[in-house]
């Protein structure tokens, strides 16, 4: 069975072979084909894999996909993106619509020490020295959704912040799934570079405009040269009826700092990996995770760090909030190798549960091989504190809007450790739609 | 103001108050003593609405209004306000955010306009002056990272904020030093009013040097023991419980 599923992908690759002809000889393709083979040496994996036990991805198998390069994206309005999107963001904003680089809808002109382009514009160019940038860091090797993104390598951007560089306003990134007739699969890649001492902020924001079952199966690759500073959006909220399965690879040289805030409010089933690298000395990496579940959603968040080298600090902060029967699932890696001697990492993991129903998987898993270390990880799984509830109740809060309070900051905790207020106004929002009786907790 | 009958309290079938009889009040200030683990806190925690405790017998009646059939919220809206002995930390919420939905809450239940954010600022601004707390530590996470001095602090401004007719002080003397232990004092003796009462837990004497109590009981195993002025608390202080204990057991 999944064999076949298996095949029917890789027969949609021959065909997208066949599409870009003319274009097979440069290093893309080279890539493309590597993909492939890994995928159809993998497959899709099953319950029985130990990093997909807790995350049955057998509905994804279920839906035959169309390429979203095959279809005619329609336009939205700039109306109702401005409804959709983000608000009162001022940095650089790039869409794409069903994969799709929209020029409509994204911003031309760039500040200085800034490149922006879209992917396909990169690919169809020959042999610029950019192709050699692409894929360095997204692993192929055990990650069949990675290769499959990979064997598809297309749309997408490539962002590279100059040297000495400082970006103070975000690059907002949206990727809209719209209305088509038939589920599609959109398999974007993201390459961000940040060159020495630069430091910026990048938001990737996912939406859905209709209730379609559309699969985005994305890969984001960051490379953070020395002394880079770069903070990490990644904003989910797509319908209840999408999948999205993204993977964010990350390699860090000395000295940099990388801040991951991870908001998955979206989707049937969400997996979200995180990979990150600390290839050199001094590196600081901070992961930051909400997840929002109600229904039957799924959002599972898997992390992975890599504390190559001495003298790291890496800090794990994952939220979930379970609602209905939703389930999630946190997976967290750390491997501290033999020479990352005097490494500094902490794991906290934390779910509120609103439900009888609601389940929650969490694994923390260390790997250590250096012997003068500090590691720390904790998890806790439970239902708002009855101590929380009295003292909000003794203060003249109504039992259910203590709940929703206790809730909503539940939530905050992460949410403040974004830096860009316009994301946290628009998550804040989302809460106090969900979470109504919060609402005394506006400011006005 | 506040009339305890015959008050008896369990929590897992372990009887804490065996039949509490107090009488509070307007403008009083009764202090409650009694060494660890005689059902002080338990005697607070049961008159704001803790549910945790099972009362299985007695009455409390606050304002004539039959106070155990009360929701905690609607006892706070009524006027009563328990200064928590282990302060809360709520990550998430600042301070300022939290007590402007606690007042607008009672505002609401009074009948009363809610307050705007600019209202609320401008009406905290003395509050603030009452127990010298600072505008950093209101925009802080409620109690989250605070000291201990800076958690009591932060209950008798909310104190300050929420105007009870009622105050009950669970262990606010603990983990202050002397300095804290004056501010909250004369905090709270600033809010004094004919109109409001006071009453003070604690198992030191040294608090009452700066709020005098009319009143003070002593609690024992669930019971009242002894009740007297001033005076008792000092004696405390010089001889301990255990006269007490003992000239009970000599009157029975």
């Amino acid at each position: 069975m999944i064999q076949e599923i298996n095949d029917i992908y890789i027969q949609q690759y021959r065909l997208f072979e066949q599409s870009i002809n003319g274009v097979r000889h440069n290093i893309i393709h080279q890539m493309r084909r590597k993909g492939i083979k890994q995928f159809e040496k993998l497959g899709f994996p099953t319950n029985k894999h130990e990093e997909w036990r807790f995350t049955n991805i057998s509905p994804l198998t279920r839906i035959q996909f169309t390429p979203a390069y095959q279809v005619e994206t329609q336009e939205i309005s700039e109306e109702q993106f401005y409804k959709i999107s983000i608000k009162n963001i001022n940095g650089i904003k790039l869409t794409f619509l069903n994969g799709k680089y929209s020029e409509k809808l994204s911003d031309k002109g760039f500040p200085k020490g800034i490149d922006v382009a879209s992917l396909a514009q990169i690919i169809r160019n020959e042999n610029t020295s950019i192709h050699k940038l692409i894929g360095r860091f997204a692993n192929n090797e055990n990650n069949s959704f990675t290769s499959l993104n990979t064997s598809f390598l297309l749309e997408g951007v490539f962002i590279q912040i100059h040297e000495n560089i400082e970006i103070k306003e975000p690059i907002y990134l949206v990727f809209i799934t719209s209305d088509t007739k038939t589920p599609l699969i959109i398999q974007p890649r993201i390459v961000i570079m940040g060159g020495k001492n630069s430091k910026a902020s990048i938001i990737e924001h996912y939406i859905s405009t209709e209730d379609n079952s559309n699969f985005t199966n994305i890969v984001s690759e960051i490379g953070l040269d020395e002394n880079a500073t770069l903070e990490y959006n990644k904003i989910q909220t797509e319908n209840n009826n999408a999948f999205h399965i993204g993977s964010t690879y990350i390699e860090q040289l000395s000295k940099s700092r990388f801040t991951s805030n991870s908001i998955m409010i979206g989707g049937s089933i969400t997996r979200n990996n995180i990979y990150a690298t600390l290839n050199g000395e001094g590196t600081e990496c901070y992961l930051n995770g909400l997840s929002l579940a109600s229904g039957d959603q799924l959002i599972d968040n898997y992390t992975s760090i890599d504390h190559a080298k001495p003298n790291c600090s890496s800090r794990e902060f994952y939220k979930a909030i379970l609602n209905g029967k939703a389930r999630s699932v946190f997976n967290g890696k750390i491997y501290v190798r033999k020479d990352a001697q005097k490494t500094d990492s902490k794991q906290t993991n934390k779910t509120l549960l609103l439900s009888d129903d609601a389940i929650m998987n969490t694994k923390p898993q260390l790997e250590i091989f250096a012997d003068d270390v500090k590691c720390t990880h904790g998890a806790a799984i439970g239902y708002i504190d009855s101590d929380s509830l009295f003292y909000l109740r003794s203060r003249g809060i109504s039992e259910n809007m203590a709940r929703d309070i206790l809730t909503y900051a539940f939530a905050n905790e992460i949410i403040e450790r974004i830096t860009i207020e316009p994301i946290q106004e628009y998550l804040h929002n989302i809460l106090f739609s969900r979470f109504k009786n919060a609402r005394i907790l506006r400011n006005e | 103001m506040l009339e305890i009958k015959n008050l008896k309290v369990s929590i897992n079938g372990n009887e804490i108050l065996k039949g509490i009889n107090l009488k509070v009040n307007p403008g009083e200030i009764h202090a409650i003593m009694g060494p660890n683990g005689s059902g002080k806190s338990t005697l607070a925690q049961v008159i704001a609405g803790r549910e945790t405790y099972n009362v299985t017998k007695g009455e409390i009646f606050y304002n004539g209004k039959n106070l155990l059939d009360m929701s905690p919220e609607d006892r706070a809206r009524e006027g009563i306000f328990l200064a928590f002995q282990y302060p809360i930390e709520i990550p998430g919420v600042s301070n300022t955010y939290f007590l402007k939905a606690a007042l607008n809450a009672i505002r609401t239940y009074r009948g009363l306009e809610e307050l705007d954010a600019v209202e609320f600022l401008s009406y905290i601004k003395e509050k603030m002056k009452l127990v010298e707390i600072d505008q950093e530590l209101l925009n802080r996470p409620v109690n989250e990272g605070f000291s201990g001095g800076e958690k009591k602090r932060n209950e008798i401004f909310q104190m300050a904020v929420l105007e009870p007719k009622l105050a009950i002080l669970d262990e606010t003397d603990s983990g202050l030093d002397i300095d804290a232990l004056r501010i909250v004092a004369d905090g709270v003796n600033k809010l004094r009013r004919p109109d409001n009462a006071t009453v003070i837990v604690t198992h030191y004497q040294r608090l009452l040097n700066y709020i005098v109590p009319e009143y003070v009981h002593v609690l024992m195993d669930g019971k009242i023991a002894i009740s007297g002025s001033k005076e008792l608390a000092l004696e405390l202080e010089k001889r301990g419980y255990d006269w007490i204990r003992q000239s009970e057991e000599f009157a029975k």
